[in-house]
């Protein structure tokens, strides 16, 4: 049992008094909040379980689709002709479906449009080999989405759904996550709930999250009614999210608990 | 790797606050119908519904993970429960601080007290409520007597 630190509580106090707008606060990743044991692992190539979902995306990447064509056939081997400042800046604005798009949206539409068969579902796990994969090779770039355009309303509907009331328990995501990053929670340190390390090896589940799968995690937590993977308002909410992550480092595959 | 792995407690994987595993048992359970409350200079002074609480199940509720899981947040003299947390402040002297009435609308709702509280909603106005699980709509996080159990155990902490 931990000991509260006093200290910890009066600062969320004055926090809580002062009111200090989110965007004063520094973005701090949930590596930062790992045991010094789960940042070893993370960071080991060989030790990081989130590796062997890099690989099974790797696999689908090169696998050739219904018309012969793979992810590859495009975009290089390894994917080395992806632009990873590009995939740092997602989810992006795309003109002709008027609508953001986010990378694993962008990975769907790809491969419904040029490689045939059947539609890839958003909450698939082929979807989430494919995105780990991709973001993967964005490992270390630092996130950098711009909401100063087209994407300005989708922020703001996310950041209102960010500091939403929610489900029986009724509490907003920002109550947990803007003031009480460090403070533990029952068995847990509660982070600022950063995008920066997604998809995510949960290493509590043994299995790897995206971060829409995630959201759907924190509001049965709240015993509310989860949206839609790929639905307008987790659209909006990984725009709000990614880019409240900007300067972060993309960590994918990061390991949580 | 595997080493490392094992290692870790399986206690880690308490989460937090209820999941849906609850859900099945409650829904079993009929609805009960919602008892309003009457806020008198910051608290509560009549039982919801008239009903009496039973500290030892009070405090039951305050550690049980499922339901009102207040270790979860705060330090309270219930050491077989693991990991008490502290995003809330301790509770150990609460009931010498303050008067049953205001303990009931703290349980109750606590936005009455500081609007930005993390501290869930266990019985606040069930029709305010947005997006609660399809399975548990129009019900409370806790029960009438669930709360107040919770009050009779808070009393207790002189
Ligand atoms: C009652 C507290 C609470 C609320 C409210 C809450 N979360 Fe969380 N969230 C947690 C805990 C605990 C974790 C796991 C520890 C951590 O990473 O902070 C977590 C983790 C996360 C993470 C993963 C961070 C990482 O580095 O892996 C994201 C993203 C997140 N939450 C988003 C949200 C969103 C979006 C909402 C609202 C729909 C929300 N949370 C509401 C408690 C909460
Ligand atoms: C998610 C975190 C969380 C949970 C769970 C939680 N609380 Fe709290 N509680 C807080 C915080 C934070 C405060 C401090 C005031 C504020 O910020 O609202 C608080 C304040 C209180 C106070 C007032 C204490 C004082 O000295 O003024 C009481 C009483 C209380 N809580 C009782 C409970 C009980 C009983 C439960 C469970 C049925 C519970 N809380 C569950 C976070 C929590």
């Amino acid at each position: 049992m931990k000991t509260p630190s006093a200290p910890a509580f009066l600062f969320s106090a004055l926090l809580l008094v002062a009111e200090l707008p989110v965007e004063a606060q520094q973005p701090v990743s949930g590596y930062d909040y790992l045991t010094p044991e789960m940042q070893a692992m993370q960071d080991d190539p060989f030790g990081n379980p989130g590796m062997m979902a890099v690989e099974g995306g790797a696999e689908l990447f090169a696998a050739p689709a219904a018309n012969g064509k793979s992810c590859a056939s495009c975009h290089g081997a390894d994917g080395e002709k992806l632009d990873v400042q590009r995939i740092a800046r997602y989810p992006v604005y795309s003109a002709e479906l008027k609508q953001p798009v986010t990378l694993r949206g962008q990975i769907i539409a790809c491969r419904n449009s040029r490689l045939g068969g059947p539609p890839l579902e958003y909450a698939s796990e082929t979807a989430l080999l494919l995105e780990t994969f991709v973001r993967h090779l964005a490992q270390g770039a630092t996130v950098n989405v711009d909401v100063s355009g087209a994407l300005a309303p989708y922020y703001a509907a996310g950041e209102k759904l960010f500091r939403t009331r929610y489900g029986q328990v009724d509490v907003a995501c920002h109550q947990c996550h803007d003031y009480h990053a460090g403070q533990q929670f029952r068995g847990q340190v509660l982070t600022q709930g950063q995008s920066n390390g997604f998809p995510v090896y949960r290493f509590t589940a043994g299995q790897m999250v995206g971060l829409q799968e995630r959201f759907t995690e924190c509001l049965s937590k709240l015993r509310a009614e989860p949206f839609a993977p790929g639905s307008e308002e987790y659209i909006a909410l990984e725009v709000f999210m990614n880019a409240r992550s900007n300067g972060l480092k993309i960590e994918t595959p990061a390991i949580r608990y | 790797m595997r080493a490392m792995r094992a290692l870790w407690p399986t206690c880690l994987i308490a989460t937090i606050l209820p999941l849906t595993v609850s859900f099945a048992g409650d829904v079993a359970e009929p609805k009960e119908s919602y008892f309003d409350w009457q806020v008198d200079n910051y608290a509560i002074n009549e039982p919801l519904g008239g009903l009496t609480g039973v500290a030892a199940r009070g405090r039951e509720i305050a550690g049980d993970q499922l339901r009102g899981n207040c270790v979860a947040c705060h330090q309270l003299p219930i050491p077989e429960q693991p990991f008490h947390g502290n995003l809330g402040p301790p509770l150990a002297g609460v009931a010498s601080r303050q008067t049953v009435g205001m303990l009931r609308l703290h349980v109750v709702d606590q936005t009455r007290f500081n609007p930005e509280t993390v501290m869930p909603g266990y019985y606040r106005r069930a029709a305010q409520l947005n997006r609660v699980a399809r399975e548990l709509e129009g019900r409370t996080f806790l029960t009438a007597q669930e709360i107040e159990d919770v009050v009779a155990y808070l009393a207790t902490l002189k």
